[in-house]
């Protein structure tokens, strides 16, 4: 692997760089999902109330984001009006959909925050709908279950239309394209409220100042801390958008904000290499998956047995799942196959047409991860005819899939027990415990699940808290001009770093005076792989590996401080890894302070290898102070709020 | 497999305001070599293979090598994105060809009105848990009661 050899080579030094300010009410950060469901909403209530809303993204929101690339279903949809296919004997219900999501996250969820999202996600899909995103009809005219919660879509453009809606909301005036965010702005006479962000241009010589009384995080999750499983060109061919660098949770980290559920990640059970999505196969197809001796693993339930009562549920918890299969792997039973030609057999028995089969199986890929199909077409796969392996994948920490790592954030009124309000200064949906900033998507913590329908729905309601909180606070933060300025010679420190040491090797990639992001991003990516709980460890780690971790982590901070820049887009490469070393500190903490193993499967604290509900069944909210850049870890209680039983 | 532009094809989006795969790339990996007036991938290793840019290229210039790590050379996945459908010819390494047609959208382009048939939002409203356009547009008279435990 080498550095970048860029030919455009154009460095600005900080006061030669233009300050732009924007004043607007409510800043959403990120266009994503989340994002782009915040400007919807967000804009519909600010009509009411004569504000501005204005959102921000570091790329063009017509393909930014998990989505940029479409999907193949929408998987949360409850189908409470009954628009859906039925899956099983009973129609959905909510309290239904909450007992399997918690039970996913092995018996810790907000249900507050999961009941709401679930209430309000069939309308975020009629919209869909209404707006032009092809939802799969059966000859009854009911959408196509995937499984029991999720919809079968042509989701090619699926980012494109919901970026249409956002644009249409909101107005293109208000939406900054190609700026990188890399810092909250904190009000100046109250330090618990914030005031606002500032970034730059990867475009152009330019320095964003937005001034405003709310912001929306809406940055996505975080990937490519750990060291993936392809490591050359591959790199970028990881499973969750590569982009996505952890920015939201970073930047809350670091204005004080606590975190909750950080030590939890999500480790994928993807097509092998290519990452394409087993959820059409395992769901729509019915297809099992088997060892090198054609044994149908997940059917050996003593190598769970030990994890009841969660290892009961069904579906099995998805960190269980990857368990049964790691426990094939790492005793030589490996390849793990996708029997493809078996659940193509079996439906062609039971009356299907085999050509829609196939279309049905290559769009599947074709609508989100084209290179998946690429993959089967260079090795000569046939899906009916041959088997496909399938593996688990490194680590990504996120909020809106199988995984709940994300920000403490507030609840509804109606639903948030009071044991989880203690730590708000002010009380609106979606607040984290900043006074007006909002967390969405991958950046709201503990309530998992959501995907692309649910992510849209919790910036909806964001969107509007976010309104009440400006009409009814009337926050007027003050900027301090000072530390403004301050950011900005921070913030392109790393192209003066380049310029002042460039000649000082005669390789421009081997200078003992900086490194480039790329550089740091190696570096980044062995600590985490090696000493918390890596793909190449198979997710094992302990104490004092962990502690190795922070030590090496520490001193890769240091010599961050001396990261060079040649261009904008690396200035931008300097920032995300920024992001990502906070998040991977925030991650490292939280996994420390967790004395159990609650998730096998996703990671294993080999010290503490049993899950301990007597002690463990409950949250973990970190803070790091700002103050002292001390981490505080505290439990809060898990609280059953909705009524489901197991 | 990071995309790669055809020099003989790539007019470096000469004709229009903006360089099309610069404008789209969500990892911001696509420049154009003024000198050359082409485009490249600047960061083949952080190419999430998005197709993004193969799709948008005015010129059918972008196409996919297969990553090195593990992809065999000699397949393709050639897209052609038209207004409501997509078209995708896959190439096997063997030869085998594919063609697949799929629907990408069921309405015009450019036609979201978003909050068409939706009430005016009044000031009041903030307070309860009703978002734009609910209950209608979620097919139910009220938000649907969640059930809390006893």
């Amino acid at each position: 692997m080498a550095v970048e050899v860029y030919k455009n080579i154009e460095t600005y030094k900080p006061e030669d760089v233009e300050d732009v300010t924007v004043e607007t009410d409510i800043l959403i950060i990120g266009g994503g999902f989340s994002g782009c469901g915040a400007a919807y909403e967000a804009a519909y209530w600010a009509k009411a109330a004569g504000l501005k809303v204005t959102l921000v993204e570091k790329a063009a929101i017509e393909r930014s984001g998990a989505v940029a690339q479409g999907l193949s279903a929408i998987n949360t949809y409850l189908g409470l009006s009954g628009r859906a296919q039925q899956v099983g004997d009973k129609p959905n219900t909510i309290e239904e959909y909450v007992r399997y999501v918690t039970l996913d996250m092995m018996g810790i969820a907000r249900e507050d925050l999961v009941a709401d999202y679930a209430r309000h996600v069939d309308g975020t899909v009629h919209l869909f709908e209404k707006w032009g995103l092809p939802i799969w009809k059966d000859e009854n005219g009911k959408y196509v279950r995937e499984g029991r919660w999720q919809v079968m879509i042509h989701g090619e453009s699926y980012k494109p239309i919901i970026a249409e809606a956002a644009k249409m909301a909101l107005g293109e005036e208000n939406i900054y394209e190609r700026v990188m965010v890399t810092h909250l702005l904190m009000d100046k006479n109250d330090p618990q409220r914030v005031a606002g962000a500032v970034g730059f241009s990867v475009r152009e010589p330019k320095f964003y100042i937005f001034k405003a009384k709310a912001v929306i995080l809406a940055t996505g999750g975080a990937t490519l801390l750990f060291r993936p499983r392809s490591t050359g060109e591959g790199m970028g061919r990881i499973w969750y958008a590569v982009f996505n660098t952890g920015s939201g949770y970073a930047m809350a980290i670091e204005a004080g904000a606590h975190t909750c559920q950080m030590e939890h990640r999500f480790i994928p059970s993807r097509f092998k290499d290519g990452y394409g999505p087993v959820g059409a196969w395992f769901l729509l197809f019915k297809s099992v998956a088997t060892n090198a001796y054609d044994e149908v693993y997940i059917e050996k339930k003593e190598t769970i047995e030990k994890y009841k009562p969660y290892a009961d549920a069904v579906p099995t918890p998805t960190p269980l799942r990857n368990h049964q299969m790691i426990e094939e792997l790492v005793n030589g039973r490996g390849p793990i196959l996708m029997r493809t030609e078996w659940a193509i057999k079996k439906l062609q028995e039971e009356g299907k047409d085999l050509k829609k089969l196939i279309e049905e199986a290559w769009e599947d890929f074709l609508d989100m991860t084209v290179s998946q199909a690429l993959l089967w077409a260079a090795l000569n796969i046939e899906p009916e005819k041959v088997p496909s392996e399938i593996m688990v994948a490194e680590p990504y920490m996120m909020g809106s899939h199988s995984g709940c790592a994300g920000l403490w954030v507030c609840g509804p009124e109606d639903l948030m027990p009071e044991e989880y309000k203690k730590l708000f200064p002010l009380c609106y949906n979606r607040m984290t415990t900043i006074k007006g900033l909002f967390a969405v998507g991958d950046c709201s913590g503990a309530n998992p699940h959501k995907f692309s329908s649910g992510s849209f729905t919790e910036g909806r309601i964001a969107g509007k808290a976010a309104v009440r909180y400006v009409v009814e606070q009337n926050p007027n933060p003050e900027i301090d001009e000072a530390k403004v300025q301050e950011l900005k010679k921070k913030i392109f420190q790393p192209m003066v770093t380049y310029e002042q040491f460039k000649n000082a090797s005669t390789r421009e990639d081997v200078n003992p005076n900086y490194l480039f992001p790329k550089q740091a991003l190696w570096r980044l990516q062995k600590i985490m792989d090696e000493y918390a709980a890596g793909a190449s460890m198979w997710y094992r780690t302990n104490e004092k590996m962990l502690k190795i971790a922070l030590e090496r982590l520490q001193m890769l901070k240091e010599d961050m401080e001396k990261l060079a820049a040649r261009n904008l887009h690396e200035l931008m490469r300097c920032w995300e890894m920024w992001h990502r070393v906070i998040v991977a500190e925030a991650h490292v903490q939280h996994m420390l302070f967790r004395q159990e193993t609650r998730w096998p499967g996703y990671y294993y604290r080999m010290d503490y290898p049993d899950l301990d509900d007597e002690n463990w069944k409950c949250f973990v909210v970190g803070r790091k102070n700002p103050e002292t850049g001390e981490w505080e870890m505290q439990k809060v209680p898990y609280i059953q709020i909705v009524d489901w039983q197991l | 497999m990071p995309s790669y532009v055809n020099p003989d094809k790539c007019d470096g989006c000469k004709a229009l305001e903006r360089t099309a795969c610069q404008y789209i790339c969500p990892n911001d990996l696509m420049v154009l070599d003024k000198e050359k007036m082409k485009a490249y991938n600047q960061e083949p290793d952080m190419c999430w293979e998005c197709y993004s840019c193969v799709k948008i290229c005015p010129q059918g210039a972008i196409d996919m090598r297969g990553y090195v790590d593990f992809v065999p050379l000699g397949a393709q996945c050639v897209p052609m994105r038209g207004t409501d459908a997509i078209m995708w010819t896959i190439k096997f390494r063997n030869g085998k060809i594919l063609r697949f047609k799929f629907p990408i959208r069921t309405t015009p382009w450019g036609s979201i009105q978003p909050f068409e048939g939706f009430p005016e939002p009044s000031l009041d409203n903030l307070k309860n848990e009703l978002l734009a356009g609910e209950p209608q547009i979620l097919d139910l008279d009220k938000l649907p009661e969640v059930k809390k435990k006893a």
